[in-house]
């Protein structure tokens, strides 16, 4: 009986996460987890609820309210063999550690030429949707796509969730992990006796043939939903959830671009500059003899994320999703 | 205890109760206590006032924090517990003061006029602060924590160097003073001597983390290391915090450097309306804090020397029944902003390439509009 109920079970996304911190706090006494409010709270989404109490307080540290403290001592705790896994608690208050990551976790690795591996995950709720105020709805990750040195994923579901924080924790360089915050509550089964394919591995969710939609992180959802949205109409949308933005996984990308000839990318973070730029770019340089259409973007608007009372109107949703795809047919 | 022996061990927490260092003119029982370093000297009319602004913007307090219940706001910081430190602080800036406050500082906003719906608009997801800071000399409010402690520091550098005649006064709590940004402020204040106060409302908690998870030793303690002066005040003594803020601005204006106030106080509430305060700390913390409370005390003293009778109470408890009305109306028939207005004011000048996106933001939603007319 336990066994079958431990095989498969309907969990959130943030629990998903929470049970693969605490698998992979179980596997390798080096894990430890830093951040603000991450023990006797269990952080401000309940993510790390519970493994303070199972751990103790030298294993789930609650710290003194500076980013750039908790990216700064990871550093030293790499160095000393630790897999310090730092939580931000929202993805705008990530910047007070931007210098640690960009100039000091980025660039270790190569200035000691490999004798000091980076071994530290940063957890970065992000996205919006969730009517917060200002700083509490962003989407930075092409900032840290753009550092050498860094990799960065994005997990989209509870599934995925539980598998990659744990392949990041035990990946060998630094890894900013994003969680889709407003998708925290949503929930799948989870077979824990299944470990999928690799961390930085792009995945065809959903075949199609007649346009590719990219997403990752919170607008897989929304891709998928255009993608039934526009089934009864007779078209076929292939979603793909990119998973890995930084290395890009592009075979599977190109593959499907190759079939379909046109290709939308979605994100929340701003279009100028974001995700989508470099993925057009990639997309145009390898399919180009197949495309019959422009790669096309959507994305946050180019401005301040917009107080929350018409965030929806600035987060792409299925409209704008939809919009965009009936753009690359009428070319 | 010499200052070279800060009589702290790893592990203990017994410096975070309030020492023989509190500064103190009214108990929390309402009785008027003098001190040799601070003095105050208030008129009748003016001590029914300071109790008027704190029975009132408890009321403010009160009612948004019913209205986020209510699914009116998205999200609500209460400063419950924390009117006297506000008030007082409040009090204490003159005219020509800028005060930089962070996303609870509903009380000094309120001394400086600033319309409790316009501070309700903000977190009920209008706008990202609608008042006019350099009119009210409020600025608005800062989320990421500690940012707004060096904007007052370069703010009294201008003072300094064009001039004004004023004092900054920088809010921050007591998780803040582990931000790299409030340290730096403190070292700049110190080496420029500018005319700045640090005003650390010390309620105990920065969410879930209590003081010791930001320091083994008194907040005020800190001040001397900077090269100034710090003081520990009771937060919740309204008279007390005047007395010691309008000081520490008194000497800033007059060219005798920054100055650090650490008002002890508590945080009665969570610490938003997303908060579970239940899960980090126990119910009986607060029964104590209870008895501290700082507009109890003010009335306690207003009766006790026959200052305020009890039809000054119950005109002070129908202005604030008003105020909740118009609060509540005001708010639920707040209209929505126009979705364009993300667009303005991005850059001085609109950029050609976002007045284009904008051009096409508006074509797009009017597609929607002329699809609804036909259909
Ligand atoms: C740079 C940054 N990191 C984290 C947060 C999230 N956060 C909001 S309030 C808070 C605690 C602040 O505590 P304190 O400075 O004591 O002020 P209080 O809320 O108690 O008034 C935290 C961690 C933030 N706003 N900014
Ligand atoms: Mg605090």
């Amino acid at each position: 009986m336990a066994a079958v109920t431990q095989r498969s079970a309907p969990v959130t996304l943030g629990k998903a996460i929470n049970m693969g911190l605490r698998k992979a706090m179980e596997d390798d006494p080096k894990v430890l987890l830093m951040g603000e409010d991450i023990g006797k709270l269990g952080g401000v989404f309940r993510v790390t609820d519970g493994l303070q109490k199972d751990f103790g307080e030298d294993r789930v540290i609650d710290t003194p309210l500076a980013e750039s403290g908790i990216l700064g001592t990871a550093v030293g705790l790499a160095m000393r063999g630790f897999r310090p896994v730092c939580e931000i608690q929202f993805d705008g208050f990530i910047f007070p550690a931007y210098n640690q990551i960009v100039t000091q976790v980025a660039k270790i690795h190569s200035r000691s030429r490999g004798k000091l591996p980076m071994r530290i995950v940063i957890r970065v709720p992000f996205g919006g949707g969730i009517g917060a105020v200002e700083h509490h709805s962003e989407s930075p990750e092409a900032y840290f796509s753009h550092t050498a040195g860094l990799k960065v994923v994005a997990c989209s579901n509870p599934v995925d969730a539980y598998w990659m924080i744990q392949q990041a924790i035990r990946a060998d360089d630094p890894v900013l992990f994003f969680e889709p915050k407003r998708r925290y509550w949503e929930k799948a089964d989870l077979d824990t006796s299944l470990e999928p394919g690799p961390l930085f591995e792009t995945r065809v969710v959903r075949a199609g043939e007649d346009c590719t939609v990219l997403a990752y992180g919170p607008m897989v959802k929304t891709a998928l939903q255009a993608a039934s949205a526009v089934e009864a109409e007779g078209r076929s949308l292939e979603v793909i959830d990119l998973r890995t933005l930084s290395p890009l996984d592009l075979a599977p990308v190109f593959d499907s671009v190759r079939r379909t000839g046109r290709c939308v990318v979605v994100h929340e973070a701003p279009t100028n500059l974001g995700m989508g730029s470099e993925l057009a770019a990639r997309i145009t340089e390898q399919c180009f003899y197949s495309l019959e259409a422009p790669v096309l973007r959507v994305g946050g608007y180019d401005t301040p994320y917009p107080p929350s009372k018409i965030e929806e109107d600035y987060l792409p949703d299925l409209d704008r999703v939809l919009d965009a795809v009936d753009r690359t047919f009428a070319f | 205890m010499s200052s070279g022996d800060i009589g702290v061990s790893p592990g203990d927490s017994s410096f975070a109760e309030a020492g023989p260092e509190l500064i103190q003119l009214l108990t929390p029982e309402g009785e008027r206590v003098e001190h040799p370093d601070y003095a105050i000297d208030l008129s009748p009319e003016q001590l029914r006032a300071i109790y008027r602004d704190l029975a009132l913007v408890r009321r403010v307090d009160v009612e948004a924090t019913a209205l986020q219940r209510q699914g009116e706001l998205g999200i609500w910081a209460s400063l419950l517990g924390q009117e006297g430190a506000q008030i007082g602080a409040g009090w204490a800036l003159e005219a020509n003061d800028m005060a930089f406050p962070t996303y609870r500082e509903h009380g000094v906003a309120w001394c400086r006029n600033v319309d409790p719906l316009d501070i309700i608009s903000l977190f009920r997801g209008c706008d990202n602060g609608s008042w006019d800071p350099i009119a009210t000399m409020f600025n608005l409010y800062t989320v990421v924590i500690g940012a707004q402690c060096l904007h007052a520091v370069g703010y009294a550098m201008g003072m300094q160097r064009d001039g004004g005649n004023g004092a900054t006064l920088a809010f921050f709590g007591d998780g803040a003073t582990s931000q790299g940004d409030v340290n730096e402020s403190f070292i700049w204040a110190s080496v420029f001597a500018a005319p700045v106060v640090f005003f650390c409302q010390n309620n105990q908690y920065a969410i879930s983390e209590p003081i010791e998870k930001q320091s083994r030793i008194p907040l005020f303690q800190r001040a001397r290391g900077f090269g100034f002066p710090g003081v520990r005040v009771d937060g919740n003594d309204v008279l007390a915090v005047l007395a010691v803020t309008r000081k520490a601005l008194e000497a800033a204006r007059t060219g005798q450097g920054p100055t650090f106030i650490e008002a002890y106080t508590y945080r009665m509430g969570a610490h938003t309306t997303s908060d579970d305060p239940s899960r980090y700390r126990l119910a009986s913390e607060m029964e104590a804090w209870k008895l501290k409370d700082p507009i109890e005390r003010v009335r306690a003293y207003l009766i006790r020397s026959e200052q305020a009778d009890a039809e000054f109470f119950a005109a002070v408890d129908a202005e604030g029944d008003q105020l909740a009305v118009r609060i509540r109306k005001g708010t639920v028939e707040m209209p929505d902003p126009d979705a364009t207005s993300m667009f303005a004011n991005v850059y001085a000048e609109q950029t050609p390439y976002l007045t284009d996106q904008a051009a096409e933001f508006a074509e797009y939603h009017a597609s929607f509009a002329s699809a609804g007319q036909e259909a």
